[in-house]
This record gives structure tokens, C-alpha cells and sequence, in this order.
């Protein structure tokens, strides 16, 4: 057993039992405070594979800004008990058809395709720094950062008008 | 030390967007079904890393940075058009809407 493959087990283990108490669970602010919990474990799964400046900005933008927004919108609306409907025999089995036919289909593609075997991680640690990712951003791909500056500024713009109460009315 | 073959991750990722795909059918809360959504980023996040470390290419962490810039724009708006439709119709619950409907 190395290290990496442990902490590897970990980090998933987590991830994917947190995602799933997100999706299961029958109170929405359970859900949000669980999310917080899987971001936190793919930020180390991120670190496992050497992306030091992904992985903060995971925790900064996720776990910190569209976490608040979600917190925020749940204790705003106020909403009651929030019942979960159990799905029906018929479309329940329909459900579960249509699941596992999509993950055998990501499955087969993954095992299907022949990986060349990985080099050793710890060579490159230092490729994904702040600076040879901010080097990349504003030469070769200067006109969509600039796009996502416009695509984020709509957005602000949209958001604002749609929440605003006088529109409703 | 050995690095960990590439297919874990792969796995792992795929395993991720099948329980964002579980939740966005199954559950009637917009919320819920939001975070379902992000989760199913997440999970391409997580290919898009590991690819990138493997291969020793930047190009995979700019990807991941779009679609970080993309998932805040969604949220902002999405969260917008949830209150605004808490305010015109008091419920949240993607089956109680049906005004196109009818």
C-alpha cells in the first residue's frame, strides 16, 4: 500500500458518500451542508494529483461563494418540512434502468480505451504553480478569458434584474 | 512511489455524475436539483484534472478554470430565477410548476 492510493480512498469514499447524503437527503439545508463536505474532498483529490492553485480555487469559489449563495436562498425562502415523493414501482424501476445503463456506458468507455501507464507525479510538481497557469491564461487563451469577463458580467446584470421585486408585479 | 493508475479516477468521476444524474430525476426541489447539477461539473472537473496531470498539460487547468467561471454565472442566475419564482407562484417544487402547461 502507498500513501497515495490510501489517501486516494479516502478522498473518494468521502466524495461519493457525501454526494450521494446530498442528493438523499430530505432537508435541503442537509444537502447544501454535505455539498460543502464533497467540495472539500475533491479540493484534496485535486491536491493529490498536483493542481495546488485548482484546489484552492475550489474551496475559495465553491465551497465559499456558491455555497453562501445556496445558503442564503434556502434560509430566505423559509420553506416548510420539504417532503420527498417516493417515486412509483414503474418509473422507479425506469429510473434505475436508465442509471446503470449510463454508468456501464462510462464504464466500458474507460476500461475500453488502453492508457499509457503514468509517469511519476512527483516530477512535475512544479507545472501547475499560480504563475505557469496566469502565464497560460493571458497568452494563448487571452480572448476567452476575456469572453468569461463579458459572460460574467451578464450574468451580475441578469441576476439583478431578475431578483428584483418591482419586475414581478 | 508508484503513481495511482489513471482509471481510478476515471471511475470515480464517472460514479460522481451518475449521482448527479440520480438526483436531478429524482428529486422536486430546484435547489436540490442545482446542487445535483454541480455536482455532475464537479465530476468533469475531476477528469479534466487528472488528465491534465497525467499527461503533463496545462490546457486541462484552464478548462477546469471556464467551467469554475461558468458554474458561478449559473449559480447567480439560477439562484435569481428561483427566488423570482418563489415570489409569483410560493413554491419551489419543479412538479407544482406547469403554467406552460396549460
Amino acid at each position: 500500500m502507498n500513501w497515495l492510493l490510501i489517501t486516494f480512498l479516502i478522498l473518494g469514499v468521502l466524495a461519493i458518500a457525501s454526494a450521494l447524503f446530498t442528493v438523499l437527503s430530505r432537508h435541503p439545508i442537509y444537502s447544501a451542508l454535505s455539498l460543502i463536505v464533497h467540495f472539500f474532498s475533491l479540493a484534496g483529490l485535486y491536491l493529490s494529483l498536483q493542481s495546488q492553485f485548482i484546489a484552492i480555487l475550489q474551496i475559495i469559489v465553491y465551497a465559499g461563494a456558491i455555497m453562501v449563495l445556496v445558503v442564503f436562498v434556502l434560509l430566505l425562502l423559509n420553506l416548510s418540512e420539504s417532503e420527498m415523493k417516493t417515486l412509483q414501482g414503474q418509473s422507479r424501476r425506469g429510473v434505475g434502468i436508465a442509471l446503470i445503463a449510463i454508468f456501464v456506458i462510462i464504464l466500458a468507455n474507460i476500461i475500453m480505451v488502453n492508457y499509457s501507464q503514468p509517469t511519476e507525479l512527483t516530477s512535475r510538481a512544479d507545472l501547475f504553480t499560480a504563475q505557469s497557469i496566469g502565464n497560460a491564461l493571458f497568452s494563448s487563451y487571452l480572448f476567452p478569458i476575456e469572453i468569461t469577463g463579458i459572460l460574467l458580467f451578464t450574468a451580475i446584470i441578469g441576476a439583478l434584474v431578475m431578483a428584483k421585486k418591482k419586475l414581478i408585479d | 512511489m508508484k503513481a495511482i493508475p489513471i482509471e481510478y479516477y476515471l471511475i470515480l468521476a464517472g460514479v460522481l455524475f451518475a449521482i448527479g444524474i440520480l438526483g436531478v430525476i429524482i428529486r422536486r426541489n430546484a435547489i436540490v436539483i442545482f446542487m445535483a447539477i454541480e455536482i455532475m461539473l464537479n465530476s468533469v472537473n475531476l477528469t479534466f484534472i487528472a488528465f491534465s496531470s497525467y499527461l503533463g498539460d496545462i490546457s486541462g487547468q484552464i478548462f477546469v478554470f471556464f467551467v469554475m467561471a461558468v458554474a458561478a454565472a449559473e449559480s447567480a442566475i439560477g439562484l435569481a430565477i428561483i427566488l423570482a419564482l418563489f415570489r409569483k407562484k410560493q413554491t419551489i417544487y419543479v412538479d407544482e410548476v406547469n403554467t406552460l402547461k396549460h
